[in-house]
């Protein structure tokens, strides 16, 4: 009973609440605690690696002031005895929102389709989700519930920031400690916060795509840098705070492995350090993550199992989701064993609860104890620079720790204490008296049976008479104080028997008793046993064998990244594209990526020999529009002119239609943005290397391309708008927007030339959109214009001619055939579709025959697809110029080979089969215009990325992996682990004019 | 007449065709004519190498080899030597908004769906434009036939079959009313939205949704048992369902659906079912092939459905049903519709291409569709007795290279194979052919 009490009194002490000491007192007299505290005879991790046993930790004033075997310990110094229990620095999670509201805002991206296109708000930046003037810790409030889920999973500091908008701002660290409101903020501008999301406090257009948050971000950086050298007339408080948050730790969410690379490629070319917060998902791209040379902050949630015991459903769910179930778990260990260094975090964590169950998971699939250590403590640290505050408990630290009752990765192992700061918070009671073992009960004169087993921190009982019938009760034990209520067996009777008493050193209880009709008696327990702890017989789970990752990581992806082959091609019909034309029972090698001969009878010891007889070899096909292979958004819909913009940085390597263009006989594609707007965004010319990075992908040296597009879409006509507020909306307008922006190109080019030669003045602000219309105009970037009616046609043609350039190609060009004299004399191409008509007011006079007039007029026509569909039968499209046009094969073949190259400015490499050009060929079963025509073969640079064989082996190998993971979902469905309902992501194909926000 | 005088003809409607944007109506059929030895696609699997063709006031009285008979010098009035060419019946278009809709994107010119859900009254015919653009543009593929199907709704309303050379939709009707429309209730749902699509899971009023379609055959079942004095013209409007006049087209892809919806229609007596879709109706064989319903086989140019399907499953589909001994004939519904009705042959030679046989796949937009859609007494195949609705073509009419058309009959008039797209090709070309 003594102890109890100064325990109660103990703790009453230590939680009193702390005051500054330059702070007036007036509630008491000043009553400063400089008495230590010291925990004896603990294992000890002063840090992941530095464990020392039988060690003591002394502590005062909520620091470190000493620990070890042998440390002079100062006689007011409070001792706790820790024998068989471990002292663990506490966890960091650096990536939080705790205690910060995330603002909830009323816009609804994408329903609202009259947005503000230009900003209302003066003093920031032009762009309302760049908000790095807002401070997290301004909008910090103590979250007392969230601080003890925290407290209980171990962790002691956090970061923590408001979660809004593409820059967000400054984030603080913060101490879970409520005890000491002056301490709680250990640092309140410590991080520097972005992620690719738009702020939900406004609802300005800008920027409607993932490839106009990285325009944005460019932008501001150039803005950043031009505002410091003074250049700038105005005052902007975004710059200025963006400024001033320089040297802070700089934070990215990017939230997936492919946003991870985007991120760090802005880092790269602004020499910046992200701090990468990533998604679980890392290790599908594990060789493009560890290349970005990033820290990574990586949450721990892992997908439930899906429900996969109705097989209908279970149709549903693809082999890419019931693989990431599968694999999930493996990506800490992944990441940890390629040197990637990491921070773990709660973030995405349905319930902070379960970060043990999946961090031992993760454990189970192999990542290193003390890598998990080391990833809450030393490396969170370390990453925030405060490795001397927080994450070891080094003397000087915070005395941030956790108890526990063992190696906390054993399963059984409890968390008793987390103290923060020195201040301590009870997670599981370790003071509670271990009373566990069978007694003997007398109750007045009645004798009862009574066994108290389970946990020592969770002690469980039973009744029984003595004849051996078991009553229901309730039990509890709060240190050492025992009640218990023995119900009766009547359930309508109240005659209810209860219980209290103290566990004193003796191995017999003792107590007072009530009984049902109000009277006290005596109650007393004989140990007649004691308690036995039940052998653990259940056998560790072992985990699921893991599958192995592909590139991508979906159906139909490689188990490597493939390389090149040698191929002799024998005795096929060769369609050169060359003056040569169509060869018969000719053969085609390739070697080092290259053609290096077409003839007859040739030979080559090292190559693969293939009998082509009766087959059909050409060079790849090439789609000259294409809006495949991208992520999150196809047009950048929130300013009339987008020239900042490039698909360039949202290529998504992870799409199946790359393989299914793949079996089509598509090699290369440009991935054109689309036609929101008069001036869209830049161009990705890429080469479908199946199982490669984006990176990967484009083109070498690519030409520069940019989109533009006249006619309804760009004036908005199909919106449905009441009120529109976007300039342009008639093609009059269209006109003055294109007058108006090379105007200013023109003008920002002069400038800029002049300071280069003069390198006097300041120098000009970089605007990366007038950069890009520069380009133009000095004829390094080349135009594909959306167009369809021919006053438009003349129209930009006329603005280019005034402005001394020449439009490159024209697309869709759906009424060409009605100018291709006045294209000819401008010297235009023109890429467009076989037979589309109809669907719109301005392609009411579009006709099939508009290819083969302009062919016969002398443009370069190439068919191209602007649909993931069309786009694996272009071999198709280009037979219609057979049909409509009497084109000859020959010819119109070229269509979809050739002639985009050319319009592409590629054909030096690609586009025919030449000895020396790139070995992109495709073998077809027949005529590659016939419909009944296949591609069997299809190839890149001598890379066989596409076999009709393989294929069907594929797809044999996708359904035995699937059996598999069913099979292994259900075991978990039957362990009664939590499963989710089956669901399918839905895939967004997108078109010209697919608008969309996110 | 001989078919100098047809180009004859053809000509004087070319000039007269400057005065009308559409092309003129051909009259009625006067003159018998014998089409001789073109390859003949009888679209019933048999091809006649040198086939003698011959149709009188609008039928087909010879279907032949041309080695084998004999026919006397008189015996037509026109004789056509289609030699190296081959002749179709006449391909069919399932499932389509034809002239229901011109341009799109201009709502005003949209006629293909009403508001509402049970609309079984709402009948497609009235609204058919036999003068529409897109209607003229399908034919010099060779589709001569469609079904006008309107759209929306849970049941959309009644689709009627039309010829498409007609001075109006009264005019252009083989079968006013052929059916019923259902768009039976998904057993899956999309969330998220158009601009970010969320995920695919189970429809939870799947249930719900399934009984309000019992519900109302149950109810208009009951009421089309009598005449009742108070009309109810949404119940009426189903009679044909009960007794056997009318086909129920069940629009549905998914093979819980399939197999829902049919045990459903045949509960409540509905003698005559098509699937429409039926992307999985491969997984529902055994109720297709119980209850004898067939498959209007959703677009062969479209994507699989999954990331794991074979990525060239949809143009292997009509071969695995047709394989399975499932009746099926395709459909071409979906983006830009109406202007790619006229890649329907297309259609056909891809699924060809991945494995199926070309007579078969002939099959697959003639004589199979005009089984589904009841209409295989009057075309669908060259046989005697039906309306002579066929083409020549230069040669292989599901290849693009070779579907050339040199001549169309519908119901034995020569159509005008012209079209507006073909008068600004003329157009254009004197342009250049000015300078």
């Amino acid at each position: 009973m003594k102890k109890a009490l100064l325990l109660v009194f103990l703790s009453v002490f230590l939680t009193k609440t702390y005051a500054q000491e330059y702070f007036p007192v007036n509630e008491s007299v000043h009553n400063k605690n400089k008495n230590y505290t010291v925990l004896t005879n603990a294992v000890i991790y002063v840090t992941p690696t530095q464990k020392i046993e039988k060690a003591s930790l002394l502590i005062q004033d909520g620091k470190v002031v000493a620990v070890g075997n042998s440390i002079t310990i100062p006689k007011n110094a409070i001792s706790i005895d820790l024998a068989g229990k471990t002292i663990y620095p506490s966890f960091i999670d650096i990536y939080t929102t705790f205690g910060i509201e995330k603002p909830k805002g009323n816009m609804t991206p994408g329903r609202n389709r009259n947005p503000l296109y230009d900003t209302k708000k003066t003093g920031y930046y032009w762009n309302e989700s760049v908000r790095p003037e807002v401070n997290g810790y301004e909008a910090f409030k103590y979250d007392q519930p969230k601080a003890d889920e925290f407290l209980k999973a171990g962790f002691g500091v956090v970061g923590t920031h408001m979660p809004d908008g593409i820059a967000q701002g400054s984030g603080a660290l913060v101490a879970l400690n409520s005890t000491e409101n002056s301490r709680q903020i250990i640092a309140n501008k410590l991080t520097n916060h972005f992620a690719f999301t738009k702020s939900a406090l406004t609802n300005q257009a800008y920027p409607t795509s993932l490839m106009g948050m990285m325009a944005l971000l460019r932008q501001m950086y150039l803005d950043l840098d031009w505002y410091k050298k003074g250049n700038s007339e105005t005052r902007d408080l975004s710059l200025e705070a963006l400024a001033n948050n320089e040297k802070l730790v700089q934070i990215f969410a990017s939230e997936d492995k492919l946003n991870s690379l985007r991120a760090s490629k802005i880092a790269k070319e602004f020499g910046l350090n992200y701090v990468l917060k990533g998604s679980g998902n890392e290790f599908e791209r594990i060789e493009e993550i560890k290349a970005t040379n990033a820290k990574f902050i990586i949450p721990i949630s892992f997908p439930h199992a899906y429900d996969v015991s109705n097989p209908y459903l279970s149709n549903q769910i693809e082999l890419a989701d019931m693989r990431f179930w599968n694999q999930a778990p493996t990506n800490l260990k992944v990441l940890s064993e390629n040197g990637i260094v990491f921070a773990l975090t709660t973030d995405k964590l349905k319930k902070i609860d379960d970060f043990k169950p999946n961090l031992l998971k993760a454990v189970k699939y192999g990542f290193d104890k003390t890598k998990a250590l080391e990833a809450l403590t030393t490396i969170p640290a370390a990453i925030l620079g405060k490795s001397n505050e927080v994450g070891s408990l080094k003397v000087g630290s915070y005395a941030n720790f956790i108890i526990t009752s063992g190696d906390y990765f054993d399963e059984k192992t409890v968390l008793y204490e987390n103290w923060v700061l020195g201040n301590k918070f009870v997670v599981n009671d370790m003071t509670t008296k271990d009373i566990r073992g069978n007694y003997d009960l007398t109750i007045g004169k009645d004798l009862y049976k009574w066994k108290i087993d389970g946990t020592a921190e969770a002690q469980k009982s039973e009744v029984t008479t003595a004849d051996s019938k078991k009553l229901k009760s309730t039990f509890a034990i709060s240190k050492n104080w025992i009640s218990l209520v023995i119900k009766p067996e009547d359930t309508i009777k109240s005659n209810f028997t209860r219980l209290t008493g103290l566990a004193e050193s003796t191995p017999n209880l003792s107590g007072k008793a009530v009984l049902s009709n109000g009277e006290e008696v005596s109650w007393n327990a004989v140990k007649t046993s004691a308690f036995v702890a039940v052998k653990d017989t259940t056998k560790a789970e072992k985990p699921n064998a893991v599958m192995p990752v592909t590139y991508p990581n979906i159906a139909f992806g490689e188990n490597k990244k493939l390389t090149a082959q040698t191929i002799l091609f024998k005795n096929a019909t060769v369609w050169t594209n060359e003056k040569e034309g169509i060869l018969t029972e000719t053969d085609v090698l390739i070697k080092n990526g290259k053609i290096a001969a077409v003839g007859k009878n040739l030979s080559d010891g090292s190559a693969t020999v293939i009998d082509a007889k009766g087959k059909h070899i050409t060079s790849g096909i090439i789609d000259e529009h294409s809006h495949i292979a991208i992520s999150k958004g196809v047009n950048e819909s929130g300013h009339n002119s987008t020239a900042e913009v490039t698909i360039q940085d949202v290529v998504n390597s992870e799409d199946i239609n790359i393989y299914r263009d793949l079996a089509g006989g598509v090699t290369i594609s440009q991935l054109l943005h689309g036609s929101a707007n008069p001036i869209g965004g830049r161009s990705a010319i890429v080469k479908w290397k199946w199982g490669q990075s984006p990176e990967e992908m484009l083109y070498k040296n690519q030409p520069k391309f940019i989109k533009f597009a006249l006619g309804e879409n760009v004036k908005q006509a199909n919106w449905g708008i009441d009120n529109p507020t976007r300039f342009p909306q008639t093609r009059m307008g269209v006109e003055q927007v294109f007058t108006d922006y090379f105007q200013l190109a023109k003008e920002y080019d002069e400038s800029w030339k002049k300071f280069n030669s003069s390198k006097k003045g300041k120098a000009p602000r970089v605007d990366l959109e007038l950069q890009t219309l520069a380009e133009i105009l000095n004829k390094e970037r080349f135009i594909t214009c959306h167009s369809y009616v021919e006053s438009e046609i003349l129209m930009l043609m006329n603005v280019a001619e005034k402005f001394n350039f020449r439009v490159n190609t024209f697309t869709h060009i759906l009424e060409g055939y009605k100018v291709a004299d006045k294209m000819k004399q401008h010297g235009v191409g023109a890429s467009t579709f076989s037979d589309w008509w109809a669907y719109k007011f301005e392609v009411n006079d579009a006709i099939p025959y508009n290819g083969p007039i302009m062919h016969n007029e002398g443009l370069v026509v190439a068919y191209n697809s602007d649909d993931a569909e069309m786009s694996r039968r272009l071999n198709q499209e280009a037979a219609k110029a057979v049909k409509y046009g009497n084109v000859s094969e020959e010819d119109a073949w070229k269509f979809v080979t050739l002639n985009p190259a050319k319009l592409l400015h590629i054909d030096d490499k690609v586009g025919s089969l030449k000895v020396g050009k790139d070995a992109d060929v495709v073998l077809w079963s027949e005529n590659p215009l016939s419909i009944y025509a296949k591609a069997e073969k299809t190839i890149i640079e001598g890379v066989v990325y596409f076999d009709i064989e393989k294929d069907a082996q594929k797809q044999q190998a996708i359904n035995k992996e699937r059996n598999i993971l069913i099979g292994q979902m259900l075991q978990e469905k039957n362990k009664g682990n939590s499963t989710q309902t089956p669901t399918r992501k839905e895939k967004k194909e997108y078109h010209c004019d697919t608008l969309e926000q996110f | 007449m001989t078919h100098k005088n047809i180009y004859k003809l053809l000509l004087l409607f070319c000039a007269s065709m400057q005065l009308s944007a559409q092309q003129i109506p051909a009259p009625k059929q006067s003159k018998s004519v014998l089409i001789l030895n073109a390859t003949a696609h009888l679209g019933n699997g048999t091809v006649i190498q040198n086939s003698a063709i011959g149709f009188k006031d609008g039928k087909l009285t010879l279907v032949a080899d041309a080695t084998t008979i004999r026919l006397a010098d008189n015996a037509y009035d026109t004789t056509i030597d289609a030699s190296g060419k081959h002749v179709y019946p006449g391909f069919i278009s399932p499932n389509s908004t034809l002239g229901l809709v011109e341009i799109d994107a201009v709502k005003s010119s949209d006629d293909e769906e009403e508001i509402g859900s049970i609309n079984p009254n709402v009948r497609s015919i009235i609204a058919y434009n036999s003068e529409s653009k897109v209607v003229e543009t399908v034919r010099p593929n060779g589709v001569l036939v469609a079904q006008v199907t309107p759209r929306g709704g849970r049941i959309s309303g009644t689709s009627s079959i039309v010829q498409l050379d007609a001075w109006s939709w009264s005019d252009a009707i083989m079968k006013e009313n052929d059916g019923i429309h259902l768009n039976f209730p998904s057993s899956f749902k999309r969330s998220g939205t158009w601009f970010e699509p969320g995920v695919i899971e189970p429809n939870k009023d799947y249930p719900k949704q399934a009984e309000e379609v019992n519900a109302f055959f149950v109810n208009a079942k009951a009421y089309n048992q009598d005449t009742p004095k108070e009309r109810n013209i949404v119940l009426e409007a189903a009679k044909g369902l009960f007794d056997g006049t009318q086909i129920l087209y069940i629009h549905a892809e998914e093979e819980k659906q399939i197999v829902d919806a049919i045990e459903l229609a045949v509960k409540n007596s509905i003698k005559r079912i098509v699937i429409v879709g039926g992307f999985e109706a491969h997984k529902a064989s055994d109720i297709l092939l119980k209850y004898n319903v067939g498959v209007l086989l959703r677009r062969v140019h479209d994507m699989p459905t999954s990331d794991d399907q074979d990525v060239n499953l949809p143009y292997k589909m009509a071969k695995i049903l047709t394989d399975k001994g499932i009746l099926v004939g395709l459909e071409n519904s979906g983006d830009h519709e109406r202007m790619s009705v006229r890649n329907l042959p297309f259609l056909a030679g891809t699924c060809a291409a991945f494995g199926m046989d070309k007579e078969k796949a002939v099959q697959l937009i003639t004589s199979n569709t005009a089984k589904l859609l009841g209409i295989d007494s009057l075309c669908g195949t060259l046989e005697t007795g039906k309306d002579a609705t066929l083409f020549i073509s230069e040669g292989d009419a599901l290849d693009m290279r070779t579907n050339k058309l040199t001549m169309a009959f519908i119901q034995g008039r020569n159509i005008n194979l012209d079209t507006f797209q073909n008068k600004l090709n003329t157009k254009f070309k004197a342009k250049y052919n000015q300078k």
